[in-house]
């Protein structure tokens, strides 16, 4: 037995938090920075120990006001250091959306190619937790959007671990989406668990019959619906996206060209949607191959509810994503 | 008592040393040698006949939108003329003068000002950013670099520019917030030139000063003469010492005024009168200290002309080398360069098809 190599059972919290501390120890330019980060632990605890370990230098609690620390996270990190600023969940961050895309995304361009703007932004993303209309959307294709930033969605466990280190070595912007419904979910990880790459999707369950593609939070849901499809004799193929921006389009048309049928499970608003860009990558690549329509499942476009019968009437279910797989399927020419 | 006045102690200080008349007050003026009061000199004269011949370019369509500087060229030249090699300067949009007095070549402003992102490039080592256009969101990142320039203990100071209209925005506040509760050592040079394109500076806010928007943030303001380069130069200087000996950050408004128009895109005759515009002129910075020199027997008329004529060659050759580096830089696909540190297989993929289509 080697104590080094230690396989364990953890959080998707916990790997992220193993994250930040093995940046904070590696990097002295890393510190953390963000509202509730510090004496707080994170308003959804992935800090929680850090402060006490790092000390308030390192571990900064920040004064409300997203604009202000994600801009001083620009500014910091032009100047050498390396911030991971945590922003409490996507919907605040739009009060920094000038920061994130006219700032960070531009300055390399406005300079002419000299000055790299190498920030790391957390975010919770997503719904399902009743938090209502103002906490719970899934913005991640608003992002995925702006040229000049990477956009990155870790879905599992060995992504929650891997993507950080990587991450904070990229001389660009770049942004990771943590969706709140994953922090508390178990899995084995190795104690020295690797970094991972930032460019390719994953092919997370092999099928033949059907491509699901989603990312973030809807994994789950989609791995839970290619169980119950197998269950009646459809095996799935699921692609986690991992990455929004940029797109590994290769992995999804491979998939899509053995299958002949896709499903795209996104639980952002479908108009103007990642769904909308996957299923416009696929039709442009591999229109000759379907052999029926592509189906999306998404949220509904309302306002995220509060009460839970309609929240969860809103999101993406398992249910959902099993229907329109069996729809796509059924219709076979 | 139920209801009581709570103290804070807080004055806002006006400061004026070299008046409209070229007369100073001794007792205040700067310790500054005679070199660099010519180099003050020197360096607003550059600007604002750069200005105006940039002006000319601009509006034979040669080069694109840009926001002149003319007027204010004392509050930039006596501001950064405070900061030493290594300090951090972070411009708004208007810093022509500033970027002149860190080292930017002229040649670089013209090229930027033509629409070349090379033209923004920083000479190697200079501690300068990008100009900023979104209004206000430079200052956050002169807080944040002001935070890594502490915690490394690098004993660097950063001033960031910006306008009167920027105190309207909740980047200028979310940043002097940060900067009063880590204890950041920056300066906010405030220069108010009275003008947030149509908006004037009562329209902007009722306070009645800028410099004590500071209150607030638990950090000291200062309002200064802006046309006068000895006082912008004597409180910048004092708030950079601050900043330097960890005591913190200080807001200093000068206060100036814009004498051209808010950039190339508008016409100031639609929203102020020029009897304005005139009675400013009589406060002109420039005159102001030649007159001050000439007192000192420092500079003659004769001086004055050899340096017009020395200058007018200056920006003839910023804008012939401009020019030339615009016939090397004409490739519509060079759009696709720095956006990434290595440019992605996408971009490749659209460049690609911008190419051969």
């Amino acid at each position: 037995m080697t104590e080094a190599v230690e396989t364990r059972t953890t959080t998707y919290r916990e790997a992220m938090r193993e994250a930040i501390r093995e940046a904070l120890q590696r990097d002295e330019r890393v510190f953390l920075m963000g509202e509730d980060v510090g004496r707080y632990g994170g308003t959804f605890g992935v800090s929680r120990g850090l402060l006490e370990e790092f000390g308030e230098e390192r571990i900064r609690d920040t004064p409300l006001s997203e604009g202000g620390f994600v801009g001083a996270g620009i500014g910091a990190a032009i100047g050498g250091m390396r911030p991971i600023v945590e922003v409490m969940t996507v919907n605040f961050s739009l009060l920094a959306l000038d920061q994130i895309m006219n700032n960070a995304a531009t300055l390399l361009h406005m300079s002419g190619g000299q000055i790299n703007v190498p920030l790391v932004i957390r975010m919770t993303t997503g719904g399902g937790r009743q938090l209502a209309a103002q906490h719970s959307h899934s913005l991640e294709g608003w992002y995925a959007h702006i040229p000049g930033i990477r956009v990155l969605a870790p879905a599992t466990l060995e992504d929650a671990r891997g993507m950080l280190g990587p991450a904070l070595e990229d001389p660009d912007p770049v942004i990771i989406f943590e969706h709140g419904s994953l922090y508390n979910m178990e899995s084995e990880l190795d104690g020295d668990a690797p970094p991972v790459d930032l460019t390719s999707a994953g092919v997370r369950r092999e099928g033949d019959d059907i491509t699901l593609v989603t990312y973030g939070g809807t994994l789950p849901t989609t791995l839970a619906a290619a169980d119950e499809l197998a269950g009646s004799g459809i095996a799935a193929e699921v692609i986690d996206l991992r990455s929004l921006r940029p797109l590994d389009t290769e992995t999804i048309l491979a998939s899509v060209r053995k299958t002949r049928r896709a499903v795209v499970i996104d639980e952002g608003w479908r108009t103007g949607s990642i769904s909308a860009e996957i299923s416009a990558r696929i039709v442009e690549g591999a229109f000759f191959e379907l052999d029926a329509p592509i189906a999306r499942v998404c949220s509904a476009e309302v306002p995220m509810p509060y009460a839970k019968h309609m929240e969860d009437a809103a999101l993406p279910q398992v249910a959902d994503v099993v229907a329109a797989a069996r729809e796509v399927v059924g219709s076979r020419p | 008592m139920p209801r009581e006045t709570i103290e804070l102690p807080y004055e806002v200080e006006r400061l004026t040393i070299l008046g409209e008349d070229g007369e100073v007050d001794e007792e205040l003026v700067p310790d500054l040698d005679d070199d660099t009061l010519l180099r003050f000199h020197r360096t607003m004269l550059l600007a604002r006949r750069f200005d105006e011949r940039l002006l000319k370019l601009q509006r034979q369509g040669r080069i694109g939108t840009f926001a002149p500087v003319s007027g204010q060229e004392a509050a930039q030249i006596g501001s950064a003329a405070c900061l030493e090699e290594a300090d951090w300067m972070v411009p708004s949009f208007r810093e022509t003068a500033a970027a002149l007095w860190r080292g930017t070549p002229a040649s670089a402003l013209v090229l930027y000002a033509a629409g070349y992102n090379e033209g923004a490039a920083i000479p190697e080592d200079a501690h300068d950013f990008p100009i900023a256009i979104p209004v206000a969101s430079q200052i956050p990142h002169a807080v944040g670099l002001a935070y890594g320039s502490k915690y490394r203990d690098a004993g660097e100071v950063v001033l960031v520019y910006f306008g009167d209209g920027a105190t309207s925005e909740g980047d200028f506040h979310e940043a002097l917030n940060f900067a009063g509760t880590y204890g950041t050592p920056n300066v906010f040079l405030c220069q108010n030139n009275h003008w947030a394109i149509s908006v004037p500076r009562e329209t902007q806010t009722a306070a009645k000063t800028l410099a004590q928007k500071g209150l607030a943030y638990g950090i000291p303001g200062i309002q200064v003469d802006g046309n006068d380069v000895l006082a912008v130069y004597a409180a910048t200087r004092e708030a950079v010492e601050r900043a330097r000996s960890g005591e913190g950050a200080t807001l200093v408004e000068c206060v100036t005024y814009r004498l051209s128009v808010h950039t190339t895109a508008d016409d100031p005759s639609k929203y102020r009168d020029e009897e304005e515009v005139e009675e400013w002129k009589k406060r002109d910075p420039i005159t102001r200290l030649q007159t001050y020199l000439e007192s000192r027997d420092l500079l003659s008329e004769e001086d004055v002309d050899d340096l017009e004529e020395e200058i007018a060659g200056e920006v003839e050759k910023a804008w012939e080398e401009a020019e030339k580096r615009m016939e090397e830089l004409g490739d519509p696909a060079d759009m696709f360069d720095h956006h990434y540190a290595e440019t992605p297989p996408h971009l490749e993929a659209q460049r690609e098809r911008w190419t051969d289509g």
